[in-house]
């Protein structure tokens, strides 16, 4: 490209956009909401077979032997894999054993119950909410101190509060399972999987299964939650490949069930802590000490980085312990790590403030200066305020009234880098004037194809029925598996990239005829016209027509570590809660949740919007209902079902008000990714609130009415009730 | 799923002629809400299932002279919705109200409402009726929070699973049963039992038997259901309770008192029952009985909150029958 058209990749001015900042309904709404939307058990292949899995009813055992025969036999089986040989040993419940494929989901599942497997079962930890009881499977980190906080706590003039918090292990519960179709013919995989990574599931899968990745078809239109869990083609891929392979390359469908699903799919980490935390009288924070403790399975995981946004508490000794349970491992989960550190740092610091007597929000506008933003949090604690009305609602802790529903409202703080990924798109502009967009990415349901569409339509000035979009196939110009809230930040920019250098190209074709200099052009509500006389124009299609016989075709690429100014990284918010709490039967019902979320150039508000209803949902979840419940005795998941592995209703979650902080400052950094902040400090508000609300801390969540009463009646006892 | 035969008669002869005389072989199906479910996991293996959603006697809701008859294969729905029940046994259209998914009470029936397996989350696991592993009972030293407050010494330890149980009873209804041999009259009262091993049923029904019809005698009885549900959508109660009270003007001259969700069965609190007779009722008296109700309960190791709620679902339910009037 000659130096004299390098073209200006910088968003357009705000007043100038057209379709960037628009509240504009997802483009695939009505596929969704009218059931024609297709996710990836919806592809049927001719000759297709169908997978079943035969899981470990134990957490720990050593296979000691395993028979396929009479599953073999059965009329219809066509494959069975053995996945855990004789000797091997299994170290949660649900480990994959052994897969059978035959014509019928039904033939493989009757197959799967002719496999006769001896164990020897081992003993096993799968709970951790007491770290005495774990011995040699806690695995304590380094001591990590600042400054002297014996000294502090010794101090007459602080008043410290000690405590004890706790969140437990969640799972992911994706709507869709895992799993995936998928054909191994002779010299080719096809697969259509449910997952986060659509341009990266072939080089992993192809690592396992030793093919080449460039052999590797993949293709997924929509996906039914991932949340973190469906990055990698995980055993299920491997397998299925092979199970085709097996069978001379028939399709094979195979999705995970349900209790497999809860049990070895995905899963964030525990977070237990006892926490002191010191601060002078008028409420300057001075020391933080926390002992904290967490399982994400057998690989033990999960250090929350406390203290959370207060990070520079000048006087602090933490020590945490990974404990090793025999459960299903971790996988990242929306904002890793980020939402049990809040609800430790946030409950902490609500204690503290309740006994000085002071009102939270200006407890924390007292600590700011040891965070990164303080001038972000400030404004912000403000304006959740205003949203929240809390100067009409809020009392101090415990007097909330004579009658059994007591209200109360509660705050909590998050932070996020949210930087673009690694992105490539291609754009083509055709001689009859049509553009087609393409780019290996996935939209997870938070509007990605929308969101792409934007940035395409607004460069050239048409309208978004003028693009075509394709996405969600790795045969398309490779993006970023969509993690960490990088995925809007990551293809706008390089949608942005590609088809600004489409557009210079038509500008080039097009100047002549109108007899200025490319750079002279301008592309403005379906024309291409001199800038400052718009007379001389020639529309879209006349343009477009130029081109004569060939098209135009142009990359863009975002690169991570150079984003040009189009994204960046960090992020705050303010959230929180007003609920009421029936002190008789403890049971939490929502008010109001309020979000205000620190965000840069906000491509669609409204999709925005939606992601913060979204997280806000999934964090009433976590703080009222969800809770991965393992049975000590029998080494089992009891709630690995969607029935006591509890979800909230529509009836359960009450008024959501998000406000988005959009300013000309803000919007200069470019985009910044939004999915997971507004995840993080959901539960915390919450809990914060119950206590503000009943005059006393419930130290675990999910605060369901057994947790609530005991802590009420005095009998938490600094454990999960 | 094991493999079945499925058979759709359309009288109660040709059902009875497809039932057995012994349990497991042979499952009646009308909503299918449970039994499905259970069969997908194995739970429950019936060879032969009879879908009984086809035969007319065993539906509908009338009212006569000597009471209101209301069909077996009567959806949750048709049970809320009804606005001869509403008038006469709210608490009935309550309790039908706290199945709180649509789906379920647009094809849930009465029957299967009474007659629905335990939700023990060690039963639905694979690990019995009565929950135990090598012999051990799982419950005393388990997840135990959702289990039995009351008659829990063993060795049942779940809770009876029936949202109309407590209402039915409290009503002095009558379960009628029918069998190739005639009509068997059981009370509410003396449906629900406690099973003692693995092979008996939480019901008197016989598995000859299919639950045809249920019988509310007419009498003026102030009657309400309270329940204590966490959410609002989806979940099961963590406690009901259902009053019914028969009044001469402000005294109660005889009182019903029954909770749901505390027990193996349904539990009347007689004690509850024999202190509100003869006294006017007020927040006091209410409060007063709701202790007398849970005076049995005998909590174990992470339920004793359930012992709170079972009261003041009692206070409130007797409360809520004033708001009635």
């Amino acid at each position: 490209m000659p130096d004299s058209v390098k073209p200006d990749y910088s968003w357009p001015a705000m007043e100038k956009r057209r379709q960037i900042g628009k509240p504009i309904s997802r483009l695939d709404g009505h596929l969704k909401s009218s059931g024609r939307a297709k996710y990836a058990s919806d592809f049927n292949r001719k000759d297709m077979l169908f997978a079943a899995l035969l899981t470990s009813p134990h957490a720990n055992a050593r296979l000691t032997k395993i028979d396929i025969a009479e599953a073999k036999a059965v009329p219809g089986v066509v494959v069975v894999q053995i996945i855990t040989p004789a000797g091997q040993q299994v170290q949660w419940e649900g480990t994959e054993i052994a897969v059978v494929s035959a014509t019928t989901e039904e033939i493989a599942r009757d197959a799967v119950r002719k496999i006769k497997v001896e164990y020897q079962v081992m003993p096993h930890l799968v709970k951790e909410d007491d770290l005495a009881k774990a011995g040699a499977r806690a695995k304590a980190a380094g001591e990590q101190v600042t400054g002297d906080p014996d000294q502090m706590f010794k101090d007459a003039d602080v008043v410290v509060s000690d405590g004890f918090y706790s969140i437990p292990v969640l799972t992911h519960c994706c709507l869709e399972p895992h799993g995936q179709v998928i054909e191994w013919a002779a010299d080719q995989i096809n697969v259509w999987p449910s997952t986060q990574n659509v341009s990266g599931y072939g080089g992993d899968l192809g690592t396992t299964v030793k093919f080449p990745a460039d052999k590797i078809k993949v293709h997924m239109d929509n996906i039914g939650g991932g949340f973190g869990s469906k990055f990698s083609p995980d055993r299920w891929g491997a397998e299925g490949a092979t199970l085709s392979k097996a069978s001379g390359g028939k399709p094979v469908k195979w999705m995970l069930e349900r209790n497999t699903e809860l049990q070895i799919a995905g899963n964030r980490p525990s977070a237990f802590a006892k926490i002191k935390v010191a601060a002078k009288k008028d409420g300057t924070l001075v020391a933080w000490q926390s002992e904290s403790w967490a399982t994400g399975g057998i690989g033990g995981g999960g250090s929350p980085p406390i203290p959370y946004v207060f990070t520079e508490i000048p006087n602090k000794r933490m020590n945490h312990s990974a404990v090793a349970t025999n459960t299903g491992g971790v996988r990242a989960w929306r904002a890793p790590n980020h939402p049990q550190a809040s609800f430790l740092t946030c409950s902490a610091l609500e204690d503290l403030a309740a006994k000085l007597n002071m009102d939270p929000i200006q407890f924390f506008k007292k600590n700011l200066e040891l965070t990164a933003r303080k001038e972000t949090y400030l404004r912000q604690l403000d304006k959740a305020a205003e949203l929240i009305e809390w100067k009409k609602y809020w009392k101090p802790r415990g007097q909330n009234g004579a009658g059994p529903v007591k209200e109360g409202l509660g705050i909590a703080i998050n932070t996020w880098g949210g930087g673009g990924h690694a992105s490539r798109c291609q754009t083509t502009i055709n001689p009859d004037g049509t553009v087609l967009v393409e780019t290996g990415s996935q939209d997870l349901g938070t509007g990605t194809r929308t969101i792409i569409t934007q940035v395409a339509a607004e460069t050239f000035g048409l309208p978004m029925s003028a693009i075509t979009l394709r996405i969600g196939d790795n045969s398309l110009p490779p993006s970023g598996a969509s993690g960490g809230s990088t995925t809007v930040g990551g293809v706008s920019s390089s949608t942005r990239k590609s088809t600004v250098n489409a557009l210079a190209k038509l500008y080039e074709v097009a100047a002549p005829a109108l007899n200025v200099q490319p750079s002279e052009l301008e592309a403005v509500d379906g024309r291409i016209q001199v800038k400052g006389n718009t007379s001389k124009n020639l529309t879209w299609k006349a343009a477009c027509s130029k081109l004569g016989v060939n098209k135009i075709s142009e990359i863009g690429i975002n690169d991570q570590r150079k984003p040009e100014g189009l994204n960046s990284s960090g992020v705050g918010g303010i959230q929180m809660a007003h609920v009421s709490v029936d002190v008789e039967t403890g049971i939490v019902k929502m008010k109001r949740f309020v979000a205000v979320q620190d965000v840069g150039l906000v491509v669609n508000p409204k999709l925005a919007d939606s992601q913060i209803h979204g997280a806000a949902i999934m964090g009433i979840c976590g703080a009222l209902f969800e809770e991965r419940i393992m049975d000590q005795q029998t080494g089992k998941m009891l709630n690995a079902d969607m029935e006591f592995y509890k979800l909230a209703g529509i009836g359960d979650v009450g008024e959501i008000i998000s406000f988005l902080d959009i300013t000309p400052e803000n919007d200069k950094r470019g985009i910044v990714g939004l999915g997971e902040p507004c995840a993080v400090g959901v539960v915390a508000a919450i809990a914060n609130a119950v206590a503000n609300a009943i005059g006393v801390r419930v130290p675990s969540v999910p605060l369901t009415p057994d947790r609530v009463l005991a802590a009420l009646n005095g009998t938490s006892n600094g454990r999960t009730a | 799923m094991e493999k079945f035969a499925y058979a759709n008669p359309a009288t109660e002869k040709d059902a009875f002629a497809l039932l057995g005389t012994s349990w497991g072989d042979t499952a009646v199906l009308a909503g299918g809400t449970d039994l499905i479910t259970s069969m997908k996991e194995l739970v429950v293996t019936p060879k032969t299932v009879v879908n009984i959603k086809g035969i007319k006697s065993l539906g509908g809701i009338t009212s006569g002279k000597n009471g209101m008859r209301i069909g077996a294969t009567v959806t949750l729905d048709e049970l809320a919705e009804s606005p001869l029940i509403r008038k006469s046994f709210p608490s009935l259209t309550e309790a039908a109200m706290g199945v709180t998914s649509p789906q379920i009470r647009n094809v849930g029936t009465v029957g299967g409402d009474l007659l629905q397996r335990p939700r023990c989350w060690y039963y639905r696991n694979g690990f019995g009726l009565l929950a135990t592993q090598n012999g051990k009972a799982l419950v005393p030293d388990g997840e135990n929070k959702y289990h039995a407050i009351i008659n829990n010494n063993g060795p049942a330890y779940f809770v009876s699973a029936s949202s109309l149980g407590p209402a039915l009873i409290a009503l002095d209804a009558t379960i009628r049963l029918h069998s190739a041999s005639g009509p068997r009259d059981v009370p509410a009262a003396k449906f629900f039992v406690t099973p003692l091993n693995e092979q008996s049923r939480e019901t008197a029904i016989q598995p000859n038997e299919i639950l045809a019809e249920i019988l509310i005698p007419t009498a003026s009885v102030a009657n309400a259901t309270y329940e204590v549900r966490q959410k609002e959508a989806l979940d099961w109660p963590l406690v009901t309770a259902s009053v019914a009270l028969k009044m001469a003007g402000n005294q109660i001259t005889s009182a019903r008192v029954v909770l749901g969700h505390v027990a193996p069965t349904p539990f009347e609190a007689v004690a509850a029952n024999q202190f509100l007779a003869g006294k006017t009722l007020n927040a006091q008296t209410a409060e007063e009985a709701a202790k007398q109700a849970v005076m049995s309960a005998t909590p174990l190791s992470q339920n004793a909150y359930k012992v709170q709620l079972a009261r003041v679902a009692v206070k409130r339910a007797l409360l809520a029958t004033q708001k009635q009037a």
